[in-house]
C-alpha cells in the first residue's frame, strides 16, 4: 500500500467504440512500479459522484490501478453527477448490453497500461452490485464484489424494467465476493440465500458476508445508511479478496 | 436498493431553477430511489425539466414518502377549491 497516488478524468473507449470519460486512479512511486492489478469501479444509479471517485482513490491506495467509467457520459457529457442521473434515468437508464461494453472497455483500458498485470476484478455497488455480477457473466474478469445489488437473484416486480441474471450466472467464471446487510430488503436474506445456492450448486468460487445491523447502502459513508462496523469489515474482506485474485 | 422505475409526464409550466432563473418546463420525471441530498434512504423524487436545454435545465425535489403524499393531497386540494371555468 502507498499514500502516493494520482488520479485524473481521462477518455476510454466503451460499448459500440463510444469514447466515454472515467475517472482514473494509479499508485505512484518506485516502490509502485511493478505489475499490479486493475479494479474497474462501477458506479451506482446516483451516478459519477464524489463518493464514488472517494473510493476509486482507496483501490489506489491499496495498489491497484482503478477505474470508473462515467456510464452517464453519453447522456450527459460534463453535468454536473445527479443532473446526469436525473438525465439519463429519464431516458430509460443504462442497457445491460451498454453496461457490459463500458466495462469491457474500462477492463481494456487498465490492461493497456504499462503497469498491468493483466488481472481485472470489477466492484459495483447496489444497481452497481448487480452490475458487477452481470458484467463478470460475460467478460474475462478474475473477480466480481458485489456489494447488496438487488435483482441478482429474486423476481423484480413486472414493471420494473430489469431481470434478474439467473439465467446468466451458469456463465459467472471468476471468484465473487458478495457483501449483504441482514436488514436490506432487496436483496433480502432469502435471496442472498438463493445466491448461495446456485453458486454452490455450479461449484463457483465465492465468498459472501452479511453483516448484522446493517441494511442496504451500507458502504455509502454519505448516507444515513452508512454503518461503520460492516463497511469497516466488507473493506477487509474487498482487500483480502483482490489481493488473492489480483496479484 | 436502487430502483428502476420511473413515471414520466409531459408538463406546461415554468420553474425557478439554477441560477435563479426561470424556465419553461416540458418534462416531469418521478421515481422513489436513493435521494442525492435529503436525509433519508429513499425519497420521491421529482424531477422538472426541459430536456432541451440541457440536464442542468431541472428542479428537483427529494421528499419522504409522506412529504410527497402531503403534497399530493395539497396539490388536489388547491385545486379543487378552484371554480371550474378558471382551471385551464
Amino acid at each position: 500500500m502507498s499514500d502516493t497516488l494520482s488520479a485524473a478524468t481521462v477518455m476510454i473507449t466503451g460499448a459500440d467504440g463510444a469514447e466515454i470519460e472515467a475517472y482514473l486512479a494509479r499508485p505512484e512511486g518506485e516502490q509502485d512500479a511493478a505489475a499490479r492489478g486493475g479494479v474497474v469501479v462501477i458506479h451506482h444509479m446516483p451516478g459519477y459522484d464524489r463518493a464514488t471517485k472517494e473510493m476509486v482513490r482507496r483501490f489506489a491506495e491499496l495498489g491497484y490501478d482503478a477505474v470508473c467509467p462515467n456510464l452517464y457520459h453519453r447522456e450527459a457529457p460534463g453535468a454536473a453527477p445527479d443532473d446526469a442521473a436525473a438525465t439519463a434515468r429519464a431516458q430509460g437508464g443504462v442497457p445491460d448490453e451498454r453496461l457490459v461494453g463500458d466495462v469491457a472497455g474500462a477492463a481494456a483500458y487498465l490492461r493497456g497500461l504499462d503497469t498491468s498485470n493483466g488481472k481485472v476484478g470489477v466492484i459495483g455497488h447496489c444497481s452497481g452490485g448487480r452490475q458487477a455480477v452481470l458484467a463478470a457473466c460475460h467478460l474475462d474478469l478474475q473477480t466480481a464484489v458485489d456489494c447488496y445489488g438487488a435483482f441478482v437473484t429474486g423476481t423484480p416486480p413486472p414493471e420494473r424494467a430489469i431481470t434478474n441474471l439467473v439465467d446468466q450466472l451458469p456463465n459467472l467464471k471468476a471468484p465473487l465476493l458478495g457483501l449483504f446487510g441482514n436488514e436490506d430488503v432487496h436483496p433480502s436474506p432469502e435471496e442472498v440465500d438463493e445466491l448461495e445456492e446456485i453458486l454452490k450448486s455450479q461449484g463457483a468460487t465465492y465468498e459472501l458476508h452479511r453483516y448484522d445491523d446493517a441494511g442496504h447502502g451500507f458502504f455509502a459513508v454519505d448516507r444515513p445508511s452508512y454503518r461503520v462496523a460492516a463497511a469497516n469489515d466488507g473493506w477487509e474482506r474487498i482487500s483480502e479478496f483482490f489481493g488473492n485474485h489480483l496479484s | 436498493m436502487c430502483t428502476y422505475t420511473t413515471e414520466t409526464a409531459r408538463m406546461n409550466g415554468s420553474a425557478k431553477g439554477p441560477g435563479g432563473a426561470w424556465f419553461h418546463v416540458t418534462d416531469a420525471t418521478v421515481y422513489y430511489d436513493h435521494p442525492v441530498h435529503a436525509m433519508a434512504d429513499h425519497t420521491l423524487n421529482i424531477d422538472l425539466a426541459d430536456p432541451e436545454k440541457g440536464p442542468g435545465a431541472r428542479v428537483a425535489l427529494e421528499l419522504t414518502a409522506a412529504s410527497a403524499r402531503d403534497l399530493v393531497t395539497a396539490i388536489e386540494a388547491a385545486l379543487a377549491a378552484v371554480p371550474e371555468d378558471m382551471l385551464t
